[in-house]
């Protein structure tokens, strides 16, 4: 079967999720793309959408229509030259139209899952859990005749796993897209042993025809990327309840402090609190959970989790992209206050913000913000002066960030050592290109 | 001619443009700049007739009947005499010669000419389609995505090949650095708030990229997205008088050029703007003068190679060395031709419809001492100011001669 051949029926599990109208959006412009070509007039292509709410679909065709024809003016100048023996379509506006039509004729919505039994590929984005992988897997297997392949967004169940219990024979592989696929250029491709040469060949062609940064990691329960962020994460959470045991301060304060190290301190788009906020507290735990049993010398779990989430209060985002408050609360995107699980209510930032900044000191004037080093030709240097004046800062702003940056690099170090990842540069690509970290993980900065 | 008006030239570039944002409309442009004439003239009762001049506003702002917009700007407009103009981006200088016209037929002793455009109504992809509409729509659909660009890359192509790539884009680099510096000097200006310390190391580094934009042309070689209206007051010797404005604050029409192309057949000659070479020699013969008693040129430039084939078709340089003649400083504001003083189509904005009239309120500022910090001198031996508008490829031309009045 060949690439265009088994691109022609595919199913999305979840489609109308946060990941899953991603993996949606950019299968369907994929696959309309080809079907454009002139080798495949007239071949028919069905990219079944399902889902488990209508009301979801009805919102996920809304989205697919508004994206395809940004997508469609980007590519006006290619659009035209496919559409060029089409004497009915004139102008620009035409042919996007058309284009748009296109797309939106290959997708099909549906709740009913059988849709999938006649796909060649099934991407899956639904719930991080295991078991209901598995069933569902299972439960198409048997039903479809083909020879069926398996792409998985999970970004923490190893999929060896899945591949046994589903007893997929190698049809299975890991086909991590970051949040949101549509923007994020990173893909944690994720083999096992068994996986199939031709499956791995096609998940190549498929990356780079959407104009992916492929990173292999190996199979291992959170893989590169939460492998790091979860042990991050993890850290800024200790780090907060030893300040505050330290200090003798309430926790939420030592919240905001080290959500404002891991950002200002560390040059990154986001502080850690915000960052779990952003990915979700509940979903955070369950990739501990998912992670914890297969990591022997470390226990992967924390209290403040279970607290947060038995308190209901869990972060992610709305429909809409906006952000739910979680460790922060959120005012236009912006943090502006945090939670204090002790209350069980949030406290602004403007009560204790200038109080609790003085106890970090002074940050070094070479600081920079992390908007201002995405452009930068000398970021190596940048880095280096500020981290060099950090080291010999006696605050504890300082003393704290650089912890931080030394624990990152022993992550980062770790994934390499326990073969996660092939090599140290992966791990770096992964936090750069996925996290948006202006610097790698493992670096000298902070030796 | 007196009484100038440009509204601010609204688009990219304008630390005020925010696309998100919602922005005026067509009716406060053509007000702003109506009232901006009037106050000068001492009011609308001293006006006769108006012309409009316009392009698109029927697709870009979905208006159409125009010329019921003029007695908006002033109720002393109602009941009087109103056109309105359309000859693609040539429609501003259309109205203007509209206007120059019914002075010269005795109907009217001042007319209010005018011209608008609102484009950014809609993104640029689907702006290159309604632009479009100034060529022959049955080679719309062989053409370009970005029409217009694409049929002046053509040009700048057949330049390239005749004449050599680098020599071409030196001029044409040159050409975007004299209209971000003018365009710094007016506050109108859509690149104003432009601050790159070097637009000619930028413009030179840029390349063309036919995979991203047209196989010929950067976007610095492009005039900008705009939005923006002009006015200006066209009057016998008694409309000066019944206004009130002194010869020396007006300029005096000497001749002018005008000349359609057939819309349906290519140029002759790619590297060659045959209309806009006839219509400009039209007028400078009509005003009895040479070429060599310019003291300034305000030329539309929609691309940079239509700067340097103006340059050449005017015969200030040979076929093929008008490139050349741009690079070594000839046209910029200290050289020996100053051309757009206040940045041209790339460097004050190109409102199509609003672009004719913009030139004529340049010259008139330029000549009677009003151009504030773009000011020029104009030298006693090269007292006139010329104004070539250009409508679609080299289809639809006027070109103006102008000389301070005495």
């Amino acid at each position: 079967m060949t690439y265009d051949e088994r691109l022609q029926n595919i199913s999305v599990l979840g489609a109308a999720g946060k990941m899953g109208s991603g993996i949606l959006l950019l299968t369907a412009v994929e696959m309309a793309d080809r079907s454009l070509l002139p080798e495949n007039k007239g071949k028919t292509f069905v990219l079944n959408a399902i889902d488990v709410s209508d009301e979801a679909l009805a919102g996920l065709m809304n989205y697919l229509r508004v994206q395809v024809r940004k997508i469609a003016e980007k590519k006006a100048v290619w659009l035209r030259e496919i559409y060029a023996d089409r004497e009915d379509l004139i102008e620009n506006y035409d042919i996007i139209d058309e284009y748009i039509n296109t797309v939106l004729n290959i997708v099909r919505p549906t709740t009913a899952m059988e849709a999938a039994y006649r796909s060649n590929i099934v991407f899956e984005a639904v719930n991080e859990n295991k078991d209901l992988k598995v069933k569902l897997f299972t439960q198409i297997k048997q039903h479809n005749p083909k020879d069926v392949w398996f792409f998985t967004n999970t970004s923490s169940v190893p999929i060896h796993l899945i591949d046994d219990e589903a007893q997929m024979e190698g049809s299975v592989i890991g086909f991590h897209f970051y949040n949101p696929p549509a923007i994020q250029r990173l893909v944690e491709l994720i083999k096992t042993d068994n996986t199939k040469k031709e499956v791995v060949d096609f998940a190549y062609q498929y990356a780079k025809n959407l104009k992916k940064i492929v990173v292999p990691s190996n199979d291992f329960a959170g893989f590169i990327g939460n492998g790091h962020f979860m042990r991050d994460g993890l850290h800024g959470i200790k780090e907060a309840e030893t300040l505050a045991s330290e200090q003798k301060l309430p926790l939420y304060k030592t919240i905001y402090l080290l959500n404002k190290i891991s950002q200002e301190y560390l040059i990154r788009p986001m502080g850690i609190f915000q960052l779990m906020d952003y990915v979700g507290v509940d979903v955070m735990k369950f990739i501990l959970n998912v992670m914890d049993p297969f990591v022997k010398d470390e226990d992967l779990h924390s209290a403040l989790l279970d607290t947060m989430i038995a308190q209901g209060i869990k972060g992610g985002q709305f429909s809409s992209g906006a952000q739910k408050d979680g460790f922060l609360k959120y005012n236009g995107g912006k943090p502006i206050a945090v939670w204090d699980s002790e209350n069980k209510t949030y406290v602004d930032f403007s009560t204790f913000q200038d109080e609790a900044d003085k106890l970090l000191g002074k940050l070094p004037e070479s600081v920079v913000p992390w908007k201002a080093t995405m452009r930068m030709r000398n970021k190596e240097e940048v880095f280096s002066k500020f981290f060099n004046e950090l080291k010999t800062t006696d605050t504890l702003g300082a003393t704290l960030a650089l912890r931080y940056g030394k624990r990152s690099k022993e992550i980062g170090l770790k994934l390499v050592a326990d073969k996660v990842a092939n090599n140290e540069e992966d791990v770096n690509t992964v936090m750069l290109t996925g996290f948006y970290h202006a610097f790698g993980p493992i670096n000298n900065y902070f030796d | 001619m007196t009484a100038g008006y440009n509204t601010v030239s609204l688009g990219t570039g304008r630390k005020e443009f925010n696309p998100r944002k919602a922005r005026p409309g067509i009716e406060h442009y053509i007000k702003e700049a109506g009232q901006g004439v009037l106050t000068q003239i001492g009011g609308a009762q001293n006006v006769d007739e108006s012309v409009i001049g316009n392009f698109m506003a029927g697709r870009f702002n979905k208006q159409g009947h125009l010329d019921g917009f003029i007695p908006m700007i002033d109720k002393g407009l109602s009941m009087k005499p109103a056109v309105r103009v359309e000859g693609a981006c040539a429609s501003g200088g259309l109205s203007l010669v509209t206007g120059i016209r019914q002075v010269l037929a005795e109907t009217s002793e001042v007319v209010l000419s005018m011209g608008f455009e609102v484009q950014n109504t809609v993104k640029a992809i689907y702006g290159a389609d309604i632009l479009a509409l100034a060529g022959w729509f049955q080679k719309r659909k062989k053409g370009h995505a970005y029409f217009f660009p694409g049929q002046f890359s053509d040009r700048a192509g057949a330049y390239y090949e005749k004449y050599g790539y680098e020599p071409s884009r030196k001029g044409m680099a040159r050409w975007y650095a004299n209209a971000i510096e003018n365009a710094r000097l007016d506050p109108t200006a859509q690149e104003y708030h432009n601050t790159n310390p070097d637009p000619y190391a930028t413009a030179l580094k840029m390349q063309p990229n036919g995979k991203t934009f047209v196989d010929h042309l950067t976007v610095l070689d492009c005039s900008k997205v705009s939005d923006g209206a002009s006015g200006i007051a066209i009057c016998s010797e008694e409309g000066l008088k019944r206004i009130g404005v002194d010869k020396k604050d007006a300029v005096e029409v000497m001749g002018f050029g005008h000349a359609v192309r057939d819309i349906t057949t290519d140029p002759t000659d790619l590297t060659e703007l045959e209309t806009i070479k006839f219509a400009a020699h039209q007028a400078l013969e009509n005003a009895g003068i040479t070429i060599d008693q310019l003291g300034t040129v305000e030329t539309h430039d929609c691309f940079s190679i239509a700067g340097i084939l103006a340059v050449e078709a005017l015969g200030l340089a040979a076929k093929g060395k008008g490139a050349d003649y741009v690079a070594a400083g000839k046209t910029s504001r200290n050289g020996e031709l100053p051309f757009n003083t206040t940045g041209g189509l790339i460097g004050w904005g190109h409102p199509t419809g609003g672009t004719g009239v913009h030139q004529a309120v340049t010259i008139w500022q330029q000549l009677t001492g009003k151009a504030g910090d773009a000011q020029i001198k104009i030298n006693e031996d090269k007292p006139y100011g010329l104004t070539i508008n250009m409508g679609g490829d080299d289809v639809t031309v006027t070109s103006i001669v102008f000389k301070r009045g005495e």
